[in-house]
């Protein structure tokens, strides 16, 4: 992969991404609302939302605020180009992760209490789904050879084959990285109060717009990494890849409005515990046998 | 094309009120009337908010409370005063301590008068308060292509 199909890709996904985001976003509402047995709001209400932030005065209470959360944004959009144009997975997971540590930053830099909090459970819920996610790379270079995502379009079988125990991994701390309850710790999509909205407390207007735009982009890099466990030689097989994700994704609201947060502790033990399990044996079992 | 009508986030505060209105608030929330058809959601943040919703009367002791919610608020921004004790004091107005309706503390855009005040009365009247912050957003608009 040269540098020029990742900043063609970075350029496109900054595009698609948000738009597919968006979408995605306002079907979560929209599925959640009927789940819930309420009408909800249209589909585009997630845009509507963002372009109204746009339009919000300018406040911030430093002015490294915003730098900080752009460059989270910049990188969201950086890794999601590294992933959909094919290039080096393990790349894409450390630039995400830089992603995430622009924003834990952008929310200490406030020094409000409340921001604190949650930028204090973000930490942890990197903390918690890393190691899984690292496993993740690993088991993708034992099955398909190389980092690079590309390197599924030649396999003759979906690397799920060979590391499914790691794709139910991935799909636990899926629900983290989506930021879905039961771990919607540092930043909850509902019942907005000071703590559950942790992260983005004095994050308003323009820069709160921002956020919303990068959880898209994450969302659809996400769906993404899941997409590229079912994707083989044949091209049917991204069609098969697109339906899996739908209903992964479906899986992921009902599990969002059906349980209830739970403490960090069970987050960081549990998650930890399906990384050593189902990422260490998989590994282990590819690596040894 | 303003967005601030099709995205009014609403901040509820509880002046000194007698709790039916701030229950009826509530109610107005819940499923039943689905205030997310509209994109209502309800915020536990100012800064997130566009639409304050204020139940119950002023006094010495929430005063600066009110302030100091209003001022966290982000411009375009507007004020529902929920209940009659909001509008104008209600059934308080003569305590010792009251110093009359919301409007004695911040700029009110929309009354929303009943005791209680109905879910049905209060989606009109967020209705009202978004037009109200459509104007205030192309006011905005205005000004800052002025500067
Ligand atoms: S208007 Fe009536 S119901 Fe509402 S706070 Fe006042 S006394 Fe209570």
């Amino acid at each position: 992969m040269t540098l020029l199909t990742t900043l063609i890709g970075t350029l496109l996904f900054a595009v698609a991404g948000p738009v597919v985001g968006c979408l995605l976003a306002g079907l979560d509402r929209v599925i959640s609302a009927r789940m819930q047995g309420r009408v909800g709001p249209p589909v585009l209400q997630p845009y509507y939302d963002v372009r109204k932030l746009f339009e919000k005065e300018r406040v911030s209470v430093n002015s490294v605020e915003g730098v900080y959360v752009a460059c989270a944004l910049l990188f969201a959009l950086l890794a999601g180009g590294i992933f959909f144009s094919g290039g080096n997975l393990l790349m894409c997971v450390f630039v995400i992760t830089l992603s995430s540590l622009f924003f834990i930053m952008a929310a200490y830099s406030t020094r409000s209490p409340y921001a604190e909090v949650g930028a204090a459970r973000e930490t942890l819920q990197v903390m918690s789904y890393e190691p899984m996610v690292l496993l993740m790379a690993v088991a993708f270079f034992q099955a398909a050879n190389s980092f690079d995502v590309a390197a599924v379009l030649r396999l003759d079988h979906p690397i799920v084959c060979t590391i499914w125990l790691v794709f139910l991994g991935v799909l636990f701390i899926l629900t983290i990285k989506l930021r879905k309850s039961p771990f919607d710790l540092a930043l909850s999509h509902h019942a907005h109060q000071e703590i559950v909205r942790g992260v983005t407390t004095e994050m308003s207007g323009p820069v709160l717009g921002m956020v919303e735009i990068m959880h898209w982009c994450e969302n659809v890099l996400f769906m993404g990494w899941i997409g590229m466990f079912f994707v083989w030689a044949n091209p049917v097989s991204i069609v098969i890849a697109i339906l899996i994700v739908a209903l992964v994704y479906f899986l992921e609201i009902w599990i969002d409005n059906n349980f209830a947060r739970v403490k960090w502790q069970f987050m960081f033990k549990s998650a930890w515990l399906v990384a050593l399990i189902a990422g260490g044996v998989n590994v282990a079992f590819l690596a040894f046998l | 094309m303003a967005f601030a009508s099709k995205s009014p986030w609403v901040i509820h505060y509880d002046g000194s009120s007698c709790n039916g209105c701030d229950i009826e608030v509530l109610a107005t929330l819940c499923p039943g009337f689905d205030g997310e058809r509209f994109g209502v959601i309800n915020t536990g943040n100012p800064k997130h908010a566009d639409i304050f919703l204020v139940t119950g009367s002023v006094n010495e002791q929430n005063i600066g409370v009110i302030k100091e919610i209003y001022n966290q608020m982000l411009e375009p921004k507007v004020v529902v005063a929920c209940g009659i004790c909001a509008c104008t004091g209600g059934v308080f107005h003569d305590c010792y301590n009251v110093l009359g309706g919301v409007d004695a503390a911040i700029p009110v855009d929309v009354y929303a008068p009943g005791c209680a005040v109905r879910p049905e009365q209060l989606i009109d009247a967020i209705v009202a308060g978004v037009a109200a912050l459509d104007e205030k957003s192309a006011a905005l608009k205005a000004a800052r292509k002025g500067a």
